[in-house]
Formats: structure tokens, C-alpha cells, sequence
């Protein structure tokens, strides 16, 4: 039969199809980020990608914004965590420094990790944070509680039909995923 | 070579059970065996709707705890979906895609014997699943994190039959589509094909293209729980959101894959029973291949509600509405060929019918869901539930039902009884209505998906629907009873059995010769397209 080995290139061409669709699914994973940084969408910016600097900007003193703090636990866990102010009224182009407090309920250590959502999500692009307690791993020993410093300004870019942005954080406890 | 001409003689099955059916490599066979392992799924899953539909009789909670009520709705979707709808379709392309373009057998005959033994292996692991400790899954068929990632024991096993499902169902269609383009009989040009065959052959594309990205989808799913990835876990820098666009750029073709051989099977079955031939055969083929392409630009249809930059779901919306133009095109094709033909309305011929009518409600309600600030309203609601039900229990089931009553006085060389027929027809058709028209209404009224409670104003379009439900599920013992006669005994069928019927599939005799086609039909030069 001579359609025999015309079946066996044709399947492994299909065959090579289905591997690269289970790739393509992987390949989504950075393609997001890049679309989510471009847009904001999600409402989140990755540091690296954080182009704005305050000292390229004049200090818009014209203009005022509200910034709204928002904290969460995640799941419940053993934490107290809120912001020590719950909004400021900002100067865009001007630099900017707030605390968050957060403190270990629990009488045993406790590794904490945040993240961060700015809404809406077309101000994120416009909001920067050169200094800021997300992504990176904090240690609370039992019942410690400590502020946390978060630098942040609005770039005076931001729509001028945005008038309150919400800077949400969310404590994750990831004590459980750490080697000790 | 020794196979091939072992291949070539003609005789009978091997008459050992266990040799016949665990070993065989005759599409007849494997198709049989496909459309047993479906019927058998579409009864489980059939059971676990009614679980759903009793507790959801009255408001409060009486016959099974919430959680286990959870289980039930996911695994209702995925036994439906996975083991009774898609084995279903790939049974009737292992039985009829041969007989229908001259082929003696699949191209793949090994292959087709493996992918269909391994579902009765994914479907037994995920339905142990319900005698874990834990239960089953409970998060939705759609398995979204973090929900699916805090389940108890369940969750590992329920990613690798799904694994299984999908590696079942590459093979499957890889299968298919190696028969259709280089098996068919000399002179069977694509475009003198059989509609059924055109539909899968599309299917098969839209199976390869998109079941291995849920394979990624799941296996990040998998790598987030146990291997410390964080592609879906917010507190590592990852996006559930992002698991919601891999799945749905699945999902949406997913639902085309279960409704286009539904295509094909009526603009086989309404020809016949018109004596008219299929109107606009060409324009059928590119509504599909439309459908088709169209449907891996749609998926973030499905979550409007997740904060979406507004020209997303303006695109989103503009295309999922554009998916009509073609539909349209297929429902006004089987319109026109129905126009003035001398119509008879034997069962397969009233399924087809209500098919078109109702398969056609369940796309105006999702013209409906289109719409992005409605489908803000409309979004978890029952209104989704009734949409997708109508085009997937009186679309895909009602075809597969038709094609099974079409296609049955072939495969077992009886008539089926066409009085009980009738019977299982008007009873499936009234009771299906009364199950899911007035879910409709409770999801426009505000009534939520996936609640195994609800507010009192829901409770008597509930009621209605229970008893629709179980009117539907008690009409399937009809059918299953009409397909244990037919194959036990009956009038004897001609080879062709339906008058106004073109196609191979009825040049041979019912029920056809165990190996068909080994030498290729000729076909007539100026044959019309067949159906």
C-alpha cells in the first residue's frame, strides 16, 4: 500500500503540531507579561520594566491625587497587617514615603511575601515604587511586628481623569514553602 | 506485509471475546467500542445531573452536603465533555469515515486501538477519585487556581486522566485526519466528500491545536502544587488570570470540536429525509472552516468579568459576534435544502429537525452572552448554564442521538423499532424544554451557577426544570432499550436503508462486511457531492 509511508510523514507533522500547541501553552506564560506590562492590565508593573524615575519629572504641584492604601491577608493567616495611613494626597512628579504595618499573630516564625495591585489598572503604568517591601521574603520572629517602608511616586503622565489611585497589597504566607 | 495481505482476504472477526475486542485494529470494531464507552459515560453523567437536578428540587439543602453537590457539577461537565460527547463523535468517525470515502480501514489502525483503551483507564482514575479521602474534584470542570490547587488527593489524579483524555484524543484525531486526506477511494476529490468527514477533518485541526495547550494548562497547574513554579500563585508574582486566558484559548475551540461533527451529521441526515441534496455544499465547508479559524480568536469571551482593557472587549465581543455570519450560513443551508423537498420524518429526521431549532436558540442566547456590559449581568448565572446546554444536550447529544438512529439499521443490519423511536423522540424533546427553558429565566432573575442552594423566589422555575430533568434522563431508557433491541434482532435492513440516502456507507450491505472497501469503489466522475 503506498499511501504507508505517506501516513507516517503526515503524522509527524500533526504529531509535531500537538508538541508545539503544548509549547505555544508555556510560550503564553511570558506573553502575558510582556501584554500585561505594556497595558497595566492586571494592574501590576514589574520592577524592571518600571521606566519612570522621579527625577525626570517636574513636580506638578497644580495637581492633587488621592492614594488609597489597601491591605489584605491572604487566607486568613496569622498576621495583622494594614497601612498606617489609609490615603494621602499626592503631587505628582514628587517622591513620596508611607509604612505598612504588619505584625506575626502566631508564636512561631512566620515568612511573609506581598504583592502588589494598582487600580485602576490604567494608573499602573504611571505608578512607580523605588523602594517597596514587595517580592522580597520578610521574617517575622513569633509576635513581631514592624513597619515597612513603601517609596513610591505618581508620574505626572496619569491621565488627567484619574483622580483616586489604590495601591493594594496582599501578605502571603509562605512559611510553609521555605526551607529552614 | 504479512498483516497486509492477512488484511486483504476476507473473513469474519476472530471469534475469542477477549481477542476480538481488547486487540482488535478494525475501525468497525474500535467505532463500536467508542460508542459503548459513550453511551455508558453519558448514563454516569447523565446520574450525576439528576443528583444535581434533585437537590436543586427545593430551595434549602436536603439529599447531599454542598461539597459533595460541587462534585458532582464538576464531574457531571467533565464525563459529558471528555467521556461521553467526544469518545461519542470519534466512535462514529472510526465506524462511518472509512465507509463513507471508500477507505479499507483507519490509516492508523494500531494507534486508533490505543487511544480509545486509554479513556476507560482515565475515566476509571478520575472517577476513584470519588472514593478518595476528600472526594472528588469540586472546583469546576474549568479547574481554575488557587480553588483546584486546595482540594484533597483528588487533584493529582484528575490532572492525569485528563492528560490520558487528551493524549486519547490527539491520537484520535491525528487518526482521522491521516484517513481523510490519504485514504480516500480513487476519484474522491475533498470537495466530493461527505459533509461528516469535511466537519471532522476540521475538528481533528481544532483537536491537534488546542488540546495540548490545556495539557500545558493543567501541567502548570500540576508543577504550581508539587514542583514550586508560580505561574498561577499571586504570592510568587503569578496571575490566576493567566491560567483563565491558556484555558479559555482551549475552551472555546473545545465547544466547536463538540459542535461541528454535530455539522456534519445533519447535513447528512437532512438531505436524506428531504430526497433533496444538501443546499450550498460549498459554502457548508468554509462555514466550518470559518468557525473553525474563528474560534481561536474568541477565548476572552468567557471572562469579560476579569478586568479587561476596554478595546479587548470590544475585540472579544465583535468577533465572537462575527461567529454568526457562518453559523447562520450552515442553519439557513439546512433550511433551504429542507425547503420543498418531499419530507418524512422518521426519527433521525425529527432529532435533525430539532436540532436546527433548538441548537439554534442556544446561539441567540449566546449572541446574548456576546455582549459585553449585558454579559456583566448574564456571566455564572443559569442563563450561561441554559446557553451552553441548549447548544450542547439538543445540539451535540440530539445529532449524536440522530446519527445513532441513521446509522444503527447499518451497523446492525436491523430496523430499529421507529414506534419506541418516536416515543424517545417526543418525550427527549418536550422534557429537555422543561428542563432547561426556564433556566433561562433563573439566570436572568440573578440565580447563580454551581449552588446547591438558593434564594425562595427561584424555587418554582426550579421545580419545573427538576421534573424536566428527570422526564429527559427516563427517555434515555427508551433509547437505550430501542439500541439493545436492534442489536439483538429486528426486521432486516436493505443495504440502503433510507430511500432518499447517498454515500458510499450505503453501497454496502447492513451490516457491512467486517473488512470493507479493500479494493477501492470507483467513483463516478460526475457524481454530485454526496452529504
Amino acid at each position: 500500500m503506498t499511501s504507508k509511508n505517506a501516513n507516517r510523514t503526515l503524522v509527524l507533522k500533526l504529531g509535531l503540531v500537538a508538541v508545539a500547541m503544548f509549547g505555544f501553552g508555556f510560550a503564553l506564560v511570558p506573553l502575558y507579561r510582556v501584554l500585561c506590562d505594556i497595558t497595566g492590565l492586571g494592574g501590576r508593573l514589574s520592577q524592571q520594566s518600571a521606566t519612570v524615575v522621579a527625577a525626570d519629572y517636574e513636580v506638578d504641584a497644580s495637581r492633587l491625587v488621592t492614594v488609597e492604601f489597601l491591605a489584605t491577608v491572604n487566607n486568613n493567616a496569622g498576621w495583622v497587617f494594614r497601612p498606617t495611613t489609609a490615603k494621602m494626597q499626592v503631587h505628582p512628579g514628587e517622591l513620596y514615603t508611607t509604612t505598612y504595618y504588619a505584625e506575626n499573630l502566631l508564636d512561631r516564625r512566620l515568612v511573609g511575601q506581598a504583592s502588589y495591585n494598582v487600580a485602576p489598572s490604567r494608573a499602573a503604568r504611571h505608578f512607580a515604587k523605588p523602594d517597596c517591601f514587595c517580592y522580597s521574603q520578610q521574617v517575622f520572629e513569633p509576635r513581631e511586628g514592624r513597619d515597612m517602608n513603601v517609596t513610591f511616586f505618581i508620574s505626572p503622565t496619569l491621565p488627567k481623569d484619574v483622580e483616586v489611585v489604590t495601591l493594594s497589597y496582599t501578605l502571603y504566607d509562605i512559611s510553609g514553602q521555605q526551607p529552614n | 506485509m504479512t498483516a497486509m495481505t492477512h488484511e486483504a482476504e476476507h473473513h469474519g472477526p476472530p471469534s475469542n471475546f477477549f481477542q476480538r475486542w481488547l486487540f482488535t485494529t478494525n475501525h468497525k470494531d474500535i467505532g463500536t467500542l467508542y460508542l459503548v464507552f459513550s453511551l455508558v459515560m453519558f448514563f454516569i453523567g447523565g446520574a450525576m445531573a439528576l443528583i444535581i437536578r434533585a437537590e436543586l428540587f427545593q430551595p434549602g439543602l436536603q439529599l447531599v452536603d454542598p461539597y459533595f453537590f460541587n462534585q458532582m457539577t464538576t464531574l457531571h461537565a467533565l464525563v459529558m465533555i471528555f467521556g461521553a460527547v467526544m469518545p461519542a463523535f470519534t466512535g462514529l468517525a472510526n465506524w462511518m469515515i472509512p465507509i463513507m470515502i471508500g477507505a479499507p480501514d483507519m490509516a492508523l489502525p494500531r494507534m486508533n486501538n490505543w487511544s480509545f483503551w486509554l479513556l476507560p483507564f482515565a475515566f476509571a482514575i478520575l472517577l476513584s477519585t470519588l472514593f478518595m479521602p476528600g472526594g472528588g474534584p469540586a472546583g469546576g470542570w474549568t479547574m481554575y487556581p488557587p480553588l483546584m490547587l486546595q482540594h484533597g488527593m483528588s487533584f493529582p489524579f484528575v490532572i492525569f486522566s485528563v492528560h490520558l483524555m487528551g493524549i486519547s484524543s490527539i491520537m484520535g484525531a491525528i487518526n482521522v485526519i491521516a484517513t481523510v486526506l490519504n485514504m480516500r477511494a480513487p476519484g474522491m476529490s475533498l470537495m466530493k466528500m461527505p459533509m461528516f468527514a469535511w466537519a471532522w477533518l476540521i475538528t481533528g485541526f481544532l483537536i491537534i491545536g488546542v488540546m495540548p495547550v490545556l495539557a500545558g494548562a493543567i501541567t502548570m497547574l500540576l508543577t504550581d502544587q508539587y514542583f514550586g513554579t508560580t505561574f498561577f500563585s499571586a504570592a510568587g508574582g503569578g496571575d490566576p488570570v493567566l491560567y483563565q486566558h491558556i484555558f479559555w484559548f482551549f475552551g472555546h475551540p473545545e465547544v466547536y470540536i463538540m459542535i461541528l461533527p454535530a455539522f456534519g451529521i445533519i447535513s447528512a441526515i437532512i438531505p436524506t429525509f428531504s430526497r433533496k441534496p444538501l443546499f450550498g455544499y460549498s459554502s457548508m465547508v468554509y462555514a466550518i472552516a470559518s468557525i473553525a479559524f474563528l474560534s481561536f480568536l474568541v477565548w476572552a469571551h468567557h471572562m469579560f468579568t476579569v478586568g479587561m482593557l476596554l478595546a479587548g472587549s470590544l475585540f472579544f465581543m465583535y468577533a465572537t459576534m462575527v461567529i454568526s455570519v457562518p453559523t447562520g450560513v450552515k442553519v439557513f443551508n439546512w433550511v433551504a435544502t429542507m425547503w420543498r423537498g418531499s419530507l418524512t420524518f422518521e426519527t433521525p429526521m425529527l432529532f435533525a429537525i430539532a436540532f436546527v431549532i433548538l441548537f439554534t436558540i442556544g446561539g441567540f442566547s449566546g449572541l446574548m452572552l456576546s455582549i459585553v456590559p449585558a454579559d456583566f449581568q448574564y456571566h455564572d448565572t443559569y442563563f450561561v448554564v441554559a446557553h451552553f446546554h441548549y447548544v450542547l444536550v439538543t445540539g451535540a447529544v440530539f445529532s449524536i442521538i440522530a446519527a445513532t438512529y441513521y446509522w444503527l439499521p447499518k451497523w446492525t443490519g436491523h430496523m430499529y423499532d421507529e414506534r419506541l423511536g418516536k416515543w424517545h423522540f417526543w418525550l427527549s424533546v418536550i422534557f429537555v424544554n422543561i428542563l432547561f427553558f426556564p433556566q433561562h429565566f433563573l439566570g436572568l432573575a440573578g440565580m447563580p451557577r454551581r449552588i446547591p442552594d438558593y434564594a425562595l423566589q427561584f424555587a418554582e422555575f426550579n421545580m419545573i426544570s427538576t421534573i424536566g430533568a428527570f422526564g429527559f434522563g427516563f427517555a434515555q431508557l427508551i433509547f437505550l432499550w430501542v439500541i439493545i433491541k436492534c442489536v439483538r434482532g429486528g426486521e432486516k435492513a436493505p443495504a440502503k436503508v433510507w430511500d432518499g440516502a447517498e454515500g458510499l456507507e450505503w453501497t454496502l450491505s447492513s451490516p457491512p462486511p467486517y473488512h470493507s472497501f479493500t479494493t477501492p469503489p470507483v467513483i463516478p466522475e460526475t457524481e454530485a457531492p454526496a452529504r
